[in-house]
């Protein structure tokens, strides 16, 4: 299937930023993901906080591996440079491409399984050398291109399509994050836009590695066949007769919820979540506090939201390799080449 | 060895060591030659045994009426001997351990004593070595003074107790005026600096690491901006191969030349970008140091064994541009040529070096420098083109040559493009159209014929009476033209044709076409030249007949005159 185009008519009345573009400037092609994914509205966030950023948008490099996630930066800015690479290696495009022009904005989409399982050695450089990024992970615990298989970050008892239910233990991004040093530590849910955008602008500010795990549902593979209130449930049935998949037309999750208050959501599986948002007492500069904290809500089953930690000092990249603060592709090749004379010198070296 | 370099002599020097870090023998051998012979040699005349580990060994390596010199300090066993070479015993130990104080610099004296004794021996320019020590050791005046102590033990106790020189002496030449003595990684290295590259990405393998050693080198000292101190330039270590590569097409779809220099088992982690860079058109240098054998293989020994690895890398219709520099000369120019054409073919280059031609001490002519060099850049689209064009897309080919038109990232809002490995069609958009999808990818192979016009001509040597020619490329090319000269000598002559680059330019499917019958001599099992020769020209197998070493040590003159021979026998007797 190719992609969907879309009307390009803007409301005449339509608000624009300060460099005079509106938010329909920011948009993508029409999304070929199901109908409900949790995946649309992070999209929807992102387009948000860049028109409210005010970034040129081919100033901005879209950066993904492979997987529904990774597809999403067709989804939006279409008049920036996207760069699909393979599986589980973004990171390392977007080190080179950084090393190459560090005066554009990057936003890395990734998921679950381009992350946390094929991609977790170059997840966890990244993190290594403070590259200059924002990183958003879009956790849904399954890989939905390949047909609902459980991705390492699926919980203990969830349920996929066939077979039995996952009995490993989960990876964290945000614990691992919290570890491995990054400076920017961040979980937010699909959603709930509202805390979203703010997070996805704050990311994209940090100068360094801005990690965001976002909690993402997806509506046709983490269905839990158990949940009668599902659309699991029904699909059972089907699947008895036919071996067909079955996308419902799901709504998105919309939450809503006061800071310091903990509260149940039910994902389209009729599952439970608890999110949490951090309250007044939590030091997000504090690393071991952040993780102590992180480790007692997974224990007590909840999933806390917000920005978790920030190390606002760290060096990025460049910094820390001294490099030029011109953007090295940028610099004349004049200025990169020796000349003849040196070369004469150097041929004296080696006699 | 510089010393004899220095007296004019033509001298290369070949490093035999295994994989490990301290506590196991390695050899040394140098090659003196009036001819200038560049390859390795399988004849000995004189060894330094000072291992008493591989003295056996050494013992029966070499050839009949030469030398071995050992440390007679301690007795060998009588069985140790051979009646047809002359064997010569220093005692270089109780020499050191008599003048130098404390273990460490009695060991590392002894290993500098015997210079001393070779100086005596064979005649070399004691001045000349005082001077090598006085540039060596100009910050540590000291060490070079103990230095020159223990060349004097060695020179004054060979002097006084045996016959100098041996009827095997150096005598000054005058043939290595505007030479030095290089190895290709620093070759490279240093080109990697001249052609402008400021993303090196890596991950450490052997034997490509001197190539990075190399470019950091250089970097620090001729790239940092006079007036901020910064560094115009950016070395990544990544986490490995895979990600190394990724660092190098993330910089240069920005716009950067970046390079990673590797050798096999990192193109094995490397193919599935090196596909993605193939199909999304994303230039990129490669350097392929390579070493024996498949899998972990020998690491430190020597092949040419990654051809078809690296011709047709990852999944997929693919294929990528080689080329074969044969001396650390080439290495240098040839790695100009590979930035030039990635950039002009916005396609993956090989550069595929080897261990012997990496990291092994050559003679090469001074390498030059043009100041009016400019780098092709190829079809880039700057912001003042884009803003005359009414749309750009990524993949048309305006000008029928099979190579489009890219825009960097930040340049221009019209420039803007999805890239992607996934199906695309011409415009850059996302495709799983059959039609949409073949489009492109028969695109890509006009392009390969473009880049076939462009690779460097193979260097041939060619006189229309032979009817039977020898092909070689890389680090064959010293042996096989040193065993041309030999075997001309006993008036047997062969055409030589040694191959530049892949694809195979019109020149060398030519040069095939009017030989009867061809050897090629390549240093691996499978004659993967061979069968690349076969695969793009189609040339009839029966008329390439190979000569393949691989045991993992150089090629030699020797070896490639036996295997010519013995077929020319064999044609004759049938």
């Amino acid at each position: 299937m190719t992609y969907i185009g879309k009307p390009n008519i803007v409301h005449p009345k339509a608000a624009k930023n300060s460099i005079g573009l509106s938010k329909r400037d920011y948009e993508g092609v029409v999304s070929t993901l199901c109908a409900g994914c949790g995946h649309d509205s992070i999209t929807a966030a992102i387009i948000q906080a860049v028109f409210e950023l005010d970034i040129q948008p081919h100033e901005l490099g879209k950066m993904s591996g492979i997987g529904c996630s990774s597809k999403t930066p067709a989804y939006f800015v279409s008049q920036s440079h996207g760069f699909n690479s393979v599986h589980g290696r973004m990171p390392s495009v977007t080190t080179g491409a950084n090393a190459a022009n560090r005066d554009l904005t990057y936003i890395g989409v990734s998921g679950d399984g381009d992350s946390l399982s094929i991609g977790m050695g170059q997840f966890a450089h990244v993190i290594r050398r403070n590259l200059n990024m924002t990183y958003i992970i879009e956790n849904n615990g399954v890989y939905g291109l390949t047909k609902g298989q459980y991705s390492a970050s699926a919980d203990i008892g969830s349920k996929a399509k066939k077979g039995p239910a996952n009995q490993q233990k989960p990876i964290d991004p945000v614990s691992m994050g919290i570890a491995l040093g990054a400076t920017f530590v961040a979980r937010g849910f699909s959603g709930d836009k509202e805390q979203l955008v703010p997070l996805i602008k704050a990311a994209i500010r940090h100068k360094g590695f801005g990690l965001l795990d976002i909690i993402s549902p997806c509506v046709t593979f983490n269905d839990n066949v158990e949940s009668t209130k599902s659309y699991s449930h029904v699909r059972k049935f089907y699947h008895q007769v036919i071996d067909t998949d079955f996308v419902p037309p799901a709504d998105e999750i919309k939450a809503k919820y006061k800071k310091g208050e903990v509260m149940p959501i039910k994902l389209h599986d009729g599952s439970k979540i608890v999110f949490r948002k951090v309250d007044k007492q939590y030091d997000p500069t504090d690393r071991a506090g952040a993780y102590t904290y992180l480790r007692d809500s997974i224990n007590k089953q909840e999933v806390i939201t917000g920005l978790l930690y920030i190390d606002k000092e760290c060096d990025d990249m460049h910094e820390i390799a001294q490099c030029s603060d011109r953007p090295l592709s940028k610099i004349p090749y004049e200025e990169l080449v020796p000349g003849t004379g040196e070369l004469a010198k150097i041929m004296n070296r080696f006699r | 060895m510089k010393a004899i370099f220095r007296m004019g002599i033509p001298v290369v020097g070949k490093n035999y060591f295994p994989s490990n870090i301290q506590g196991l023998p390695t050899w040394y051998e140098v090659r003196v030659t009036g001819d200038g012979y560049q390859s390795a040699s399988n004849q000995l005349d004189i060894i330094i045994a000072m291992n008493a580990q591989t003295y056996q060994k050494d013992l029966l390596a070499v050839d009949a009426g030469g030398w071995l010199i050992y440390d007679s300090t301690w007795p060998r066993s009588k069985l140790l001997d051979r009646d047809d070479i002359t064997v010569i015993g220093i005692p270089f130990s109780k020499l050191c351990n008599e003048n130098f104080e404390g273990v460490r610099s009695r060991i590392l004296m002894k290993n500098i004593a015997y210079v001393g004794a070779l100086a005596a021996l064979l005649k070399i320019d004691l001045d000349i070595i005082k001077e090598l020590l006085n540039e060596t050791f100009a910050a540590k005046k000291h060490l070079a003074a103990s230095n020159l102590e223990a060349i004097m033990l060695g020179y004054n106790h060979v002097i006084e107790n045996f016959a100098c020189p041996l009827p095997l002496s150096v005598k000054p030449l005058n043939k290595t005026k505007n030479h030095v003595i290089i190895d290709g990684n620093t070759a490279a290295g240093l080109a990697c600096v001249y052609a402008g590259a400021t993303v090196g990405a890596w991950y450490p393998i052997t034997p490509s690491t001197s190539l990075m050693d190399s470019f950091q080198a250089f970097c620090n000292q001729l790239r940092k901006c006079e007036k901020t101190k910064k560094n115009n330039f950016c070395i990544i270590q990544a986490e490995d191969e895979l990600a190394a590569i990724g660092m190098v097409l993330g910089a240069s779809w920005n716009g950067a030349r970046a390079f990673t220099p590797t050798s096999g088992p990192g193109i094995s982690l490397m193919s599935e970008f090196i596909g993605f860079a193939y199909y999304s058109e994303l230039p990129a240098v490669i350097f392929d140091i390579q070493r024996a054998g498949p899998s972990t293989g020998m690491p430190t020994r020597t092949q040419q064994c990654d051809l078809m690895i690296c011709a047709y890398a990852s999944h997929g219709d693919t294929r990528h541009p080689l080329l074969f520099p044969s001396n650390p000369e080439e290495c240098f120019y040839m790695t100009l040529s590979a930035f030039d054409l990635a950039d002009e073919l916005q396609t993956p280059i090989f550069v595929m070096s080897d261990l012997d031609i990496g990291m092994n001490d050559w003679m090469c002519p001074d390498l030059q420098w043009d100041n009016n060099y400019q780098p092709k850049r190829g079809k880039v689209l700057n912001a003042e083109q884009l803003d005359a064009m009414e749309k750009f897309y990524r993949y048309l080919d305006v000008d029928g040559d099979g190579i489009t038109y890219r825009t960097l990232p930040g340049e221009h809002a019209k420039g803007s493009f999805f890239t992607r490995g996934s199906g695309h069609n011409k415009f850059g958009g996302y495709t799983e159209d059959s039609q949409e999808y073949q489009d492109v990818i028969d695109r890509l192979l006009v392009k390969w014929e473009t880049a076939r016009k462009m690779m460097p001509e193979a260097v041939i040597d060619y006189s229309k009476f032979n009817k039977t020619a020898i092909i070689s490329y890389g680090s064959s090319d010293g042996a096989s033209r040193e065993a041309l000269y030999r075997l001309k000598e006993q008036n047997k002559n062969y055409n030589y044709c040694c191959i530049k680059s892949f694809p195979f330019c019109k020149s060398a499917k030519d040069f095939i076409n009017k030989h009867e019958k061809i050897f090629i001599v390549e240093q691996n099992r499978d004659a993967q030249m061979r069968s690349l020769l076969m695969l793009d020209l189609e040339i009839d197998p029966k008329k390439l007949i190979s000569i393949l070493h691989y045991n993992g040590n150089p090629i030699y003159a020797n070896f490639i005159i036996e295997e010519v021979l013995k077929n020319e026998k064999k044609g004759v007797a049938a």
